[in-house]
């Protein structure tokens, strides 16, 4: 799993490959339910106690036309037995719901690996749709793979016929049907599903016993074809995990409640302006039902809007947050310059995604390091957090608040689309191990007279809210005077404040970079951020299981980087950075610190596959005298 | 508007130390004289001021202000304001901009702030050219306006500001002229209002468009054609020897003579009246007089009061707990083990 919290054990770590973990890929129309199957086949997984990690992949059209290979939606879980930090390389099993789903997925399956496949969706018109001359199921080409397929369509009109639905509504229990059968195969408890779908459909009651009947047929079937052909059930067992609750969380969600979480420990309220964009919705989706944390969420004409009114909210004492992805973090940049300059608390959200431009709005990314770092007019220091799973998102959130709130500027998190989407198993975290950071706003006029630009010994400027008598001050995008805050385009001045800004910023205290694996020397050092964390640890794991002298480094601190960085990063003779990316933190690193950085780039929209990182570190290696 | 809690102020406390940095004979002196003249006379408490505005010349405005004040960046002004007053709605706030940083580069944010009605005062200084960047001509420029990147002469239709605003559903607008002595019954009016108050002040621009405003600004040209609306009197001008009667046939408003002080025919001005406001602004001046004062003024309820609203109810009854809350959803209990290696 890619919690921070857990230890993975010498036992875990000589896994090679993780020998108890399955991965199952449910593919199929985009309007098939395939999400929701997932997500649900996910939830029963973290309850029956696998660690997981999934990869929702779906177009960016809402409802493709049906059966088109470009209409293809697709979840993938990879669970098991003992720390799963990938979504899995190649799918064990795939589930097509349709020939489009087959074509566009079949090649991922892993040699030998299972297909089951609804037959009732390969007629002729299906067929040609996805660009096939013959029936795939009958013509002999899936030779390689194990092939169950049955009518799933029909096995699910029959199963709830009782329920007098249209046959287009009976359809739509399809999905249910096929997660029946994972159920089964996985032997999974079907109840939670059960009571999901009781109260997802509480006001259409034959809605909900259509869809509980199609899950107990799909059940049954697993049972009854168990007999005959290549289905079987498999027992996963418990993966060891750390005492404690437990919960499936997504980026997204992490995201919303680490900024509760940090507004909280900060004793502020927040605003959160935001305006909708793939994949950072969410965040607004789910801070709009937390008003009770003090929370008020503003969706906004647009995106500049959305960080201008956080902006006015932060100047009025509250702590704005904002959030995008790549092209609406571009519109905020003028924004963003304006809250340096005026330096008040703000944080920006960018859940990135392919690009330039819309790019690829579903699929994922890391391309907004060089925007995040550097993408602003004038010299315009901002620290950048990024965040590498999920889970981590949570503590991501309360590290960019607290130094929002301690330092006086803006902070970017990063995440992006397969951390925003993507669920993992997170022990919820005990409040009470969180040091709380009250912001101290200026309430009264200081001995000596108050000015809006004086500087604390972090080199923060006060907090002084509108309404307080006596603190009534002007700021703006405009050069101020240092102290006084007044306009000032003195040359002097403008140097001296350029300098404290950037001051401010480099001098912000974070945690020393730790080696996640391997030694703090050494021959190689791969170097990551943000959601590649999983691959690389586990190609890094599995070399040195190999007796390769490799370290894996994830930095979470992208801007200001850890002070031991340069010495931590000159103590490795080579130094590999895989990124979603054409080479960003690599450029970054070489800048920095003067070290011989190299790339290693994905820039396909899915993330980077463990072998894809294993074969790479193999190439610092002679193959015949490892290390 | 919100707190009425009154305080003595003279118009000195509301300047700051800051020197003017407009050009001499700017119209821009006489609204911040009216401004600073009306704060005191409506009971505005300066620490429960913030002044918000965009860039241009209009925009350097919140610096001569002795409040809290925001100069932001072009065109945003009515989002900041927005997040400056849902964080804390007890605060007056006041939106400075021009013709440019309002209905160009921020067109869209003027008309969201307008539709949702947020209880603030948005004063558009309207001197229908681009000052503060030498010349240009704007959105509200007249067809055929010379400027440096329109030497030819200016070729699209103008905004018409308090028509635009009437159409993003604006329930207050008014127009106002920088040097008549009837701003500051403006700007008091647009502070009682409550919601978003939209005011037009005509800004004359020495220096890029001189006297543009003259053939109903200028002394000689009052009274013949500025027609001051009021409510419940009738729309009358020229001294009270012309008024505004409703064409039945034409569904349009026609300029009638008075005679003998006879105001039988002629409108009488309702400011809650929706139809009469668009035809009053929307008069094509020449063939008409210059509609002045408050031409509508019909309060809706606050977007502002609307969210803290929901806010309130939607936390209501629920005890926030950040534990409880990171516990929510589907969760398992796991339970201390050895390992199994």
């Amino acid at each position: 799993m890619a919690t921070a919290a857990h230890e993975v054990t010498p036992a875990e770590a000589s896994a090679n490959p993780p020998a108890e973990s399955i991965v199952v890929r449910f593919a199929g129309d985009s309007g098939d339910g395939m999400q929701l199957t997932g997500g649900q086949f996910t939830l029963s997984t973290a309850l029956a106690g696998n660690d997981l990690a999934t990869f929702p992949d779906f177009p960016a059209e809402i409802r493709a036309p049906q059966g088109t290979l470009f209409g293809v939606s697709a979840f993938q879980i990879n669970f098991g037995s003992t720390a799963i930090e990938t979504a899995g390389d190649a799918p064990d099993v795939l589930v097509a719901m349709n020939p489009a789903a087959l074509k566009t997925n079949v090649q991922a399956l892993k040699p030998g690996g299972l297909i089951i496949a609804d037959e009732g969706e390969f007629g002729d018109r299906n067929l040609t749709k996805a660009k096939y001359a013959a029936n795939p199921l009958t013509d002999g080409s899936l030779a390689k793979w194990q092939l169950m397929s049955f009518n799933i369509s029909q096995l699910t009109l029959d199963a709830v016929k009782p329920f007098g639905l249209g046959n287009k509504e009976a359809l739509r229990c399809k999905n249910m049907w096929t997660l029946g059968l994972a159920l089964w195969m996985f032997d999974r408890d079907r109840q939670p599903i059960v009571d999901w779908l009781t109260a997802k459909f509480a006001k259409a009651p034959t809605l909900a016993e259509a869809n509980i009947a199609a899950l107990n047929a799909g059940h049954a079937y697993g049972e009854t074809a168990e007999l005959a052909g290549p289905m079987k059930q498999h027992h996963v067992a418990v993966a060891p995990a750390e005492e404690g609750l437990w919960r499936t969380v997504t980026g997204a969600d992490a995201i919303s409640l680490g900024l509760v979480a940090g507004t909280q420990l900060a004793s502020i309220p927040m605003f959160f302006g935001g305006y909708p964009i793939t994949p950072a919705s969410a965040i607004l989706h789910s801070l709009s039902r937390l008003k009770e944390y003090g929370v008020t969420t503003f969706q906004a004409e647009d995106e500049i809007a959305a960080i201008a009114s956080a902006i006015g909210a932060s100047y009025a004492g509250q702590l704005g947050v904002t959030s995008s992805s790549g092209p609406g973090i571009a519109l905020k940049g003028e924004a963003m310059g304006l809250a340096i300059m005026t330096e008040l608390p703000l944080v920006i959200v960018n859940s990135q995604r392919g690009g330039p431009s819309t790019g690829l709005p579903t699929k994922t990314e890391q391309s907004d390091l060089y925007q995040a770092v550097y993408g602003r007019n004038g010299d315009a220091p901002m620290p950048v957090i990024a965040a590498r799973s999920a889970a981590d998102c949570f503590d991501c959130a309360i590290e960019a608040v607290r130094i929002a709130t301690q330092y006086m500027t803006p902070v970017m998190l990063l995440t992006d689309g397969y951390i925003a989407n993507a669920a993992e198993p997170w022990k919820v975290p005990d409040v009470a191990d969180y040091e709380p950071f009250p912001v101290r706003y200026c309430d009264t006029v200081p001995d000596g007279g108050f000015q809006p630009y004086a500087r604390d010994d972090k080199l923060a400027r006060p907090w002084a809210r509108p309404g307080t008598p006596g603190l009534l001050h002007r700021i703006g995008g405009i050069e101020k005077a240092q102290g006084t805050g007044n306009i000032d385009y003195s040359s002097e001045n403008h140097q001296a404040m350029t300098d404290v800004r950037k001051a401010k910023v480099d001098n912000i205290v974070v945690p020393d970079q730790q080696v996640e694996l391997g030694d703090t020397s050494g021959k190689l050092a791969i170097v990551g951020w943000g959601s590649t964390f999983g691959p690389i640890h586990q190609a890094v794991r599995r070399a040195r299981k190999r007796g390769l002298d490799v370290a894996h480094i994830h930095i979470r601190h992208i801007w200001p980087m850890p002070q031991n960085m340069a010495v931590l990063l000159r103590g490795f003779e080579h130094i590999l950075v895989p990124e979603m990316n054409t080479g960003q933190l690599k450029t970054v690193l070489r800048d920095q610190f003067l070290v011989d950085a190299k790339p290693l780039n994905k820039v396909s929209g899915q993330p980077f596959k463990i072998a894809e990182i294993e074969a790479a570190i193999d190439g610092y290696f002679d193959a015949a005298d490892p290390t | 508007m919100n707190d009425m809690t009154s305080i003595k102020t003279t118009p000195k406390d509301w300047e700051t130390d800051q020197e003017v940095r407009w050009c001499p004979g700017c119209g821009d002196y006489a609204i911040l004289k009216a401004v600073q003249r009306t704060m005191p006379e409506i009971g505005a408490r300066p620490e429960n001021t913030v002044f918000v505005s965009g860039i241009g010349c209009s925009s350097r405005f919140p610096y001569y202000m002795e409040t809290y004040g925001f100069h932001t960046i072009h065109g945003r002004a009515p989002a900041v304001a927005t997040g400056v007053k849902l964080a804390n709605p007890d605060l007056d706030v006041w939106i400075i901009t021009g013709d440019g940083d309002a209905l160009s580069i921020g067109g869209n944010h003027t008309m969201h702030l307008l539709r949702r009605n947020l209880n603030c005062q948005v004063l558009l200084f309207n001197n229908e050219i681009y000052g503060l960047t030498k010349g240009q001509y704007s959105p509200t420029s007249r067809v055929g306006t010379r400027s440096p990147s329109t030497p030819l002469g200016s070729v699209d239709t103008p905004a018409n500001p308090c028509a635009f605003a009437l159409g993003s559903g604006a329930r207050f607008v008014a127009r106002g002229i920088d040097i008549h002595k009837n701003l500051g019954a403006m700007l008091k009016a647009a502070y009682q209002h409550q919601g978003a108050a939209f005011c037009e002040i005509f800004q004359n621009c020495i220096v890029y468009n001189d006297d543009v405003f003259a053939p109903f600004a200028a002394k000689p040209n009052a009274a013949t054609s500025q027609l001051w609306v009021d409510h419940g009197k009738p729309l009358v001008f020229a001294g009270g020897t012309k008024g505004l009667a409703f064409d039945t046939d034409a569904l349009a408003l026609k300029v009638v003579d008075i005679v003998d002080g006879d105001v039988s025919g002629i409108m009488v001005h309702d400011q809650t009246n929706r139809s009469l406001a668009h035809m009053l602004v929307d008069m094509r001046f020449g063939e008409f007089p210059m509609a002045l004062g408050v031409i509508y003024d019909d309060p809706a309820p606050t977007f502002d009061s609307a969210v803290i609203t929901q806010n309130v109810q939607a936390s209501a009854g629920k005890k926030p707990d950040l534990q409880k809350l990171l516990s929510q959803g589907q969760t398992w209990q796991v339970d201390k083990q050895p390992r199994v290696e």
